[in-house]
């Protein structure tokens, strides 16, 4: 362990210390009194490592022995999930204040999961990727029960605990079967002992693996959790779970399939196709029937996740550069839809029934009008950036002669579609009912307009995020 | 001027953002400014693609007026038109005005309304002018946004079903066509429909039989690839047995949505397949001709045939569309010069004629609130102008020598009549099936006896309707009278569409030929 082991780690040290120095100063000062400050401090931190990352021109860096890894990939993942972080802290800052969960520890425990996932986008090791996961996801579990008076949130966050152990296990039971066969726990070694076949041992611990990452991704049929844990956890809370984890665990899975198995494509390829084609149509049947805007929100994830794992599926650099930029393009598609969800309420109190929606466009036309386009951008209509996000996994797998999966992807974005115009309809078509109220905190109204109009201004450059996230792929695949 | 289709392209949708962004309120003086700054965008629109017909050169056969820059994803934004496509871009400039104006009444969200307007406008002509196939794509899908809320939020009674139908349908075709897109872009490594060093137009993509899953694809790659798009330009066209969603859609739209979407949205699907299935797949469109002739000779009989029998005036036009499409479709599979040239013909011509018939039953609808048939008769007692206007329509509409409607059915017939008779045969009945209800469906409305009490007060048009009728009926006329006006500048272009069709295709050899 030297120094320059330390400094590569450097932005995951600094917020860790930062977690623990709030969570110390806030318990021995004002404790809840200090979220507010706790809460700006936390999005600061997080928009200052990200531009230093983002900016930052550093080479690849591997640290302790190979088992983290800075690359572009994982600074265009930091990036990403750091800047989610930041935005889903700010747009729920005022519904947790207003609901009486303005705690302290809420920043603090997101602090910890960005942690976890910067971890978890930078392994090179089986050790140093559970190590994050876990990290993560004890943090996660714990914010969704953070309503501990309230019986969904209590719930929803006991569920997600019970899976996500389950889950855990599997992956730890993969990680250990392919120690096992492999002698090593590097993503560089697992390979290296391999002649001709893949041992059976090998196979199944990377089918094991999956299947516990799967879980995090929330595809299906891994996927049971996630409605009702989106239904029961505070809506901010739901809004962070729908964006930042979602970028590092797909990331995660990148990383395990292509440093660690990449030898062998064909051996895992098509069981990210099975999960991609089993996520996206089942996200799209089953939302048909959701009454419920943040049950509605978990179905949509569903899908989006299978369109994100399409482009891994592909197997490619392609595949790799087109499933970051889904994944970036469907998480600010998701902060603006959440800031929209976070302001509905009636007479002050949260409602999430998409029929309450009913008539908004004449309520407030301009918030409707901003998720109106959010809506069409999720359903992947042009000419909106959500269609560029399907184009391009759609397109790595054609590229990849995998036209059947392209095609299956087609036909369940048509089916997804439906379920998105419903909302529209309740907005547009609907008849009078009471209105929702109009008011909304000044940081969601941004975040749903500025997402908005970048859904139709992306179009033009993508914001240069295309090179980036060649690049990102470049390092990942080679 | 460099850039004189962007500046036409996007002068509706810069208008509909500044509606969107600066107009407040929905007073009566909000909503004057609204109809206003519409018109005024669309007529301008109007003035300014004179000037690309005045520049344009006909028999120059490449793409002119064109422009390039890089874009995102290594595509290309190109634009640009020939002479397949200046006509549609014509068409849409020319109507837009008119439907702004026939909306003129409107009352509910009229700021809304415009916007949804100028946007598809905007829309509408990128589609006609893109040169590049994902650019095509983009302007293709996005149309379907606004006239979704047309339909949804100005529509009739059954307006949610009807805009779900319209939604779901094209978008399943539409993406269908997109994986043939990427199956197009990986065959050719280009995006570029046409004018480039390697473009769409000047590929050529395998035609080999393949085996998939034990099945033998006749026609290979063309052949799939030609399906997919088929799937995308048959629901738009709409062509049997897909045309389900048009007399829905019809029925609930509102009057200016029904006469874009009979006027200008159906001519998609046609120049779509002027534009990628016969020159791009010419073996697979040799392949399946058949096949197109034979939907587009049922739909011809079947959907006048069901016309006939309804009690609903839009729907009856709706499927007298359905009806005036098969012929399109029809000709344009001839791949022969009369054929192709009348099925453009067609198109333009249909466009102004079923614009018009929807807008005489607007006339109606805004004054008896009605499109049931039954309550209407005797019209032309107290409404003289008004049924002058619709006998010269409904006339048109028929085919009558004389007007733009006789001259695409004769071409199309003719070039189907080269190529295969029974079809023609089968066919030519349907001119005399589209008189037997057009005059049916005038004479229950406007002779007979004016009997019913609610008719009595129905006052004949106004000036701002006869200021939207008047090009109509003398485009009609002129076009009937003077067809060389459009055939000069389509010709050239289509027969060079042809020649290269042949290529591939040369006359007289049958496709299983050319596999042996």
């Amino acid at each position: 362990m030297t120094s320059a082991d330390f400094a590569t780690v450097l932005p995951e040290l600094i917020l860790a210390v930062f977690a623990m120095a709030a969570l110390l100063g806030a318990v021995y000062t004002g404790k809840d009194e200090m979220t507010g400050v706790l809460t700006w401090s936390t999005a600061g931190i997080f928009v200052a490592l990200a531009l230093w990352i983002g900016l930052g021109t550093g080479a690849d860096r591997i640290a302790f022995g190979g088992m983290f890894i800075d690359d572009s990939f994982a600074r265009f993942a930091k990036v990403t999930i750091l800047l989610s972080a930041a935005a889903v802290l700010l747009i729920g800052q005022d519904y947790m204040i207003r609901r009486d969960l303005g705690r302290f520890e809420y920043p603090v425990l997101v602090t910890l999961a960005v942690v976890g996932m910067m971890m978890m986008v930078s392994a090179g090791d089986l050790m140093a990727l559970y190590m994050g996961l876990e990290l993560q996801s004890l943090a996660l579990y714990v914010v969704t029960a953070l309503r501990r008076d309230n019986a969904r949130s209590t719930e929803a966050g006991l569920k997600y605990f019970v899976l996500g152990a389950l889950s855990s296990g599997l992956l730890l039971y993969g990680a250990s079967l392919t120690y096992g066969y492999a002698g090593t726990t590097l993503f560089s070694g697992i390979l290296s002992t391999v002649n001709d076949d893949v041992p059976l041992g090998l196979l199944f611990g990377l089918v094991f693996m999956l299947a516990g990452l799967a879980f995090k991704v929330s595809a299906a049929p891994f996927h049971m959790w996630t409605p009702d844990v989106y239904e029961g956890a505070p809506t901010p809370v739901t809004a962070f779970l729908a964006t930042a984890p979602k970028v590092a665990a797909m990331a995660l899975i990148a990383r395990l399939a292509f440093d660690a198995f990449g030898g062998v494509p064909a051996d895992w390829t098509q069981v990210l196709a099975a999960l991609a084609i089993a996520s996206m149509f089942w996200g799209a049947v089953a939302a048909i029937g959701q009454r419920d805007i943040k049950r509605l929100m978990a179905y949509s994830s569903i899908a989006h996740m299978g369109f994100a794992l399409v482009g891994l599926a592909a197997g490619t650099a392609g595949g790799v550069q087109a499933m970051l930029i889904y994944m970036a393009i469907y998480v600010t598609m998701n902060i603006g839809t959440f800031a929209f969800i976070l302001s509905m309420e009636r007479n002050g109190k949260p409602v999430t029934e998409i029929a309450s929606l009913n008539l908004f466009s004449k309520t407030d036309p301009l918030k409707a009008m901003a998720m109106l386009v959010l809506l069409f951008s999720l359903a992947g209509v042009p000419p909106m950036l959500g269609f560029f996000g399907k184009f391009y996994v759609l397109r790595a797998a054609v590229d990849a002669d995998m036209a059947w999966l392209a095609l299956a992807g087609a036909i369940a974005s048509v089916i997804g579609a439906f379920y998105y115009l419903r909302i529209v309809f309740y907005m547009y078509f609907g008849r009078e009912v009471d209105t929702l109220d109009t008011p909304m905190a000044p940081a969601q109204w941004l975040a749903l307009v500025a997402v908005a109009a970048a859904m139709l201004l992306g179009i033009v450059n993508l914001f240069g995020i295309e090179p980036a996230a060649a690049l990102a792929a470049q390092a990942l695949v080679g | 001027m460099d850039n004189l289709l962007s500046l036409i392209t996007f002068l509706p949708g810069t208008a509909a953002l500044i509606l969107a962004l600066f107009l407040r309120g929905e007073d009566a003086a909000a909503q004057r400014n609204a109809r206003w700054l519409a018109l005024v965008a669309t007529s301008a629109t109007f003035v300014l693609s004179l000037g690309l017909l005045a520049g344009f050169d006909p028999a120059d056969t490449g793409f002119q007026f064109v422009e390039q820059a890089d874009w995102i994803v290594g595509l290309q934004y190109r634009m640009g038109v020939d002479g397949i496509s200046i006509l549609f871009v014509m068409l849409t400039t020319f109507l837009m005005p008119l439907t702004i104006l026939s909306c003129w009444t409107v009352e509910t969200r009229v700021k809304d309304y415009m916007i949804a307007f100028l946007v598809l406008e905007t829309l509408m002509l990128g589609v006609f002018c893109a040169l590049d196939l994902v650019l095509f794509y983009l302007f293709f899908e996005a149309g379907l946004i606004p006239m979704f809320l047309i339909i949804g939020i100005w529509g009739g009674k059954d307006r949610i079903y009807a805009s779900f139908k319209f939604f779901l349908y094209t978008f399943l075709g539409s993406v269908l066509m997109l994986v043939a897109m990427m199956a197009m872009y990986q065959a050719a490594g280009t995006t570029c429909i046409g004018g480039c060093e390697t473009s769409l137009l000047t590929t050529d993509f395998a035609h080999d039989d393949l085996r998939i899953a034990g099945v033998t694809v006749t026609g290979g790659l063309q052949t799939l690839l030609w399906l997919a798009f088929f799937a995308s330009f048959a629901v738009k066209m709409p062509m049997w047995p897909v045309h389900t969603w048009l007399p829905d859609a019809h029925v609930q739209a509102p009057t200016a949505g029904s006469v874009v979407l009979a006027a200008i949205l159906l001519k998609l699907g046609g120049y779509g397949f002027l534009r990628f299935s016969l020159p791009m797949f010419p073996v697979a469109s040799d392949l399946l001709a058949p096949l197109v002739f034979w939907l587009s000779a049922i739909a011809i009989v079947y959907t006048s045939l069901v016309a006939l029998a309804q009690t609903d005036m839009k729907k009856l036009i709706a499927y007298s569309s359905v009806a005036h499409m098969g012929y399109v479709t029809m000709g344009i599979f001839t791949a022969n010069q009369q054929g192709i040239d009348g099925a453009i013909f067609q198109m333009i011509s249909h466009g102004f004629i079923s614009g018009a018939l929807f807008l005489c039953v607007g006339v109606i609808y805004d004054r008896m609130h009605t499109r049931e048939i039954d309550a209407y008769g005797g019209l032309v007692s107290r409404m003289p102008a008004y049924a002058l206007i619709f006998m010269f329509f409904t006339l048109a509409n028929v085919g009558l020598p004389g007007t733009s409607g006789f001259v695409g059915e004769f071409l199309t017939l003719m070039g189907i009549f080269q190529v295969n008779t029974w079809v023609a045969v089968v066919a030519t009945s349907g001119v005399i099936l589209s008189a037997a209800y057009a005059l049916w469906l005038y004479r229950r409305v406007a002779f007979g006896a004016l009997v019913k009490e609610a008719l009595m007060t129905i006052r004949d048009i106004d000036r701002r309707e006869r200021a939207i009728f008047a090009p109509l009926v003398v485009m009609t006329l002129f076009l009937g009278i003077y067809p060389a006006a459009v055939t000069d500048i389509i010709g050239p272009s289509v027969a060079n569409l042809i020649e290269d069709y042949r290529e591939d295709v040369p006359l007289g050899t049958s496709v299983a030929a050319l596999h042996e």
